[in-house]
């Protein structure tokens, strides 16, 4: 796994207040156990530590993919090479 | 214990800058909502509200008085006077002496306060304008109509966020109704609409990206507003006795409180509340011939509104018309109830409910009658208001025809 998969699992680890062992990449975000306010916080948390603005909406959500662990992955990983680019 | 009555309104709101072309805008499904347009607009992501369009401070108030005036107290001023105006009263003697002030209110000066942290950590100015604090301070408004009009009595601001201006509206009825003062001027006011405001909301993801569509199922989320509704609260005898214009009747008002979640509504809480005012008002769920909603257009609110309306009407609620006019003037926070309450007083008085304006799409589980876009003739007794805060703070109010 790379840096950026291991940061993303600690945030939404520590946001969920689970061991980040018990999360991969297929992991659904309903079973890390965060709620809409939860993931408020998590997409937060993530775009401070990489530097990237996530469209997401609590209610309309945003036009990202951020159903699972590994879907919030991607989106970094897309947005990022966004602000390289 | 007396019977309350109201005798004058006044508003500016982001449809109108008073209460006929508010109404008016209201009849025709009107949006005041269009594309924001404050310093710095460009670092949001929030690119629409309902601003006040074509105001200019300098044109009501003089220059020395702009000093002490934040926004929403130039708001609550210039409805505060129309309100005065229709009532016809004139506050002297002993009415002066009990008459007083409470109103709504939840960022306070928030422009004043952005103006200025601009000003030093921006800047870099180590001055600021004197009065900064007098300007800047929540109660600011009611405290500069007791002035205006001599009012003595009991004064203040009620911030409970979104619920601020029903929770002051509610205190000035139950203070009348004990007898405590034969009239209070009450309502709401708010103009939190400044970058720094903004981007507070922005980190919530609450905000709408296109329109405020409250109940409808292609709904973004919620658009804020600015803007003020100040109303005179009267005993009915004595308005009656100085054979005053009746616009009308304060029959109930209830407050509760979820004890839940600091952002996310609460059914239980939502049905509490409503069912309370109807047992103040002494009147069954099926008397009340229409609600206005607090609809915000997050999927949050207008989910647990609709089930909270269910628990509380029933059947009747098939045959109920609520709409949220949030959908036209955006959310105004601490002054949205005030504005929203000329919504109920048209339907009473003019027998036209105010449309859900936006309304594209049902949501399955907002199974209403939401007046769908276009405004509606009936006849109208009874009307509900419901404002449901952050924080789980919840106030309804019901108005009677007269």
């Amino acid at each position: 796994m790379n840096d950026i998969e291991n940061a993303v699992i600690a945030i939404l680890a520590e946001q969920a207040m689970q061991d980040p062992a018990t999360i991969t990449m297929t992991t659904k975000i309903e079973a890390v156990g965060l709620d809409s306010l939860d993931m408020v916080e998590a997409i937060f948390a993530i775009e401070e530590r990489f530097g990237i603005s996530i469209p997401f909406s609590s209610t309309e959500g945003g036009g990202v993919d951020l159903t699972s662990v590994g879907s919030i992955v991607a989106a970094v990983k897309g947005l990022m090479a966004q602000e390289l680019a | 214990m007396a019977r309350v009555v109201i005798t004058g309104a006044g508003t500016i709101n982001p449809l109108g800058h008073d209460v006929a072309q508010t109404l008016s805008s209201m009849r025709e499904g009107r949006c005041g909502i269009g594309p924001l347009t404050i310093r710095d607009a460009d670092r949001l992501r929030v690119t629409i509200a309902g601003q006040v369009a074509n105001w200019v401070a300098e044109d009501h108030f003089a220059a020395k008085d702009l000093g002490v005036y934040d926004r929403a107290t130039q708001f609550a001023l210039f409805a505060a006077a129309q309100a005065v105006a229709q009532s016809g009263l004139a506050f002297e003697g002993a009415l002066a002496e009990q008459t007083g002030v409470i109103l709504g209110n939840s960022g306070g000066g928030l422009t004043t306060i952005d103006d200025n942290y601009r000003a030093v950590y921006q800047d870099g100015k180590d001055r600021v304008h004197p009065f900064v604090v007098p300007r800047l301070m929540n109660s600011a408004a009611p405290s500069q109509i007791s002035m205006t009009y001599g009012l003595m009595g009991p004064s203040f601001t009620v911030s409970s966020a979104c619920a601020s201006s029903n929770h002051a509206m509610g205190l000035a009825f139950h203070m009348v109704r004990s007898g405590m003062a034969p009239v209070m001027l009450t309502g709401g006011t708010e103009a939190m609409l400044c970058f720094g405001g903004l981007k507070a909301w922005e980190g919530l993801r609450v905000m709408a990206s296109d329109a405020c569509r409250p109940f409808s199922a292609n709904r973004t989320g919620m658009v804020q507003g600015e803007g003020a509704g100040i109303f005179v609260f009267e005993d009915f005898d004595h308005a009656r006795a100085r054979g005053a214009g009746i616009l009308a009747e304060v029959m109930g008002f209830s407050m509760s409180s979820d004890a839940h979640n600091i952002v996310m509504p609460s059914r239980e809480g939502g049905a509490r509340v409503m069912q309370r005012a109807l047992a103040d008002a002494q009147v069954a769920p099926d008397a009340i011939g229409y609600v206005n909603a607090h609809g915000t257009g997050t999927i949050a609110n207008d989910r647990t509104e609709c089930a909270a309306l269910s628990d509380v009407f029933g059947a009747a609620l098939e045959r109920l018309p609520v709409s949220s006019t949030k959908s036209m003037h955006g959310h105004l926070i601490g002054g949205t109830g005030a504005v929203e309450l000329l919504a109920c007083m048209m339907a009473l008085r003019e027998g036209v409910i105010a449309p859900t304006i936006g309304f594209e799409k049902p949501d399955p589980y907002c199974a209403l009658d939401v007046v769908p876009n276009v405004a509606r003739e009936a006849r109208v007794d009874l009307a509900m208001s419901n404002a449901f805060a952050f924080g789980g703070l919840n106030a309804a109010l019901i108005l009677r025809r007269i």
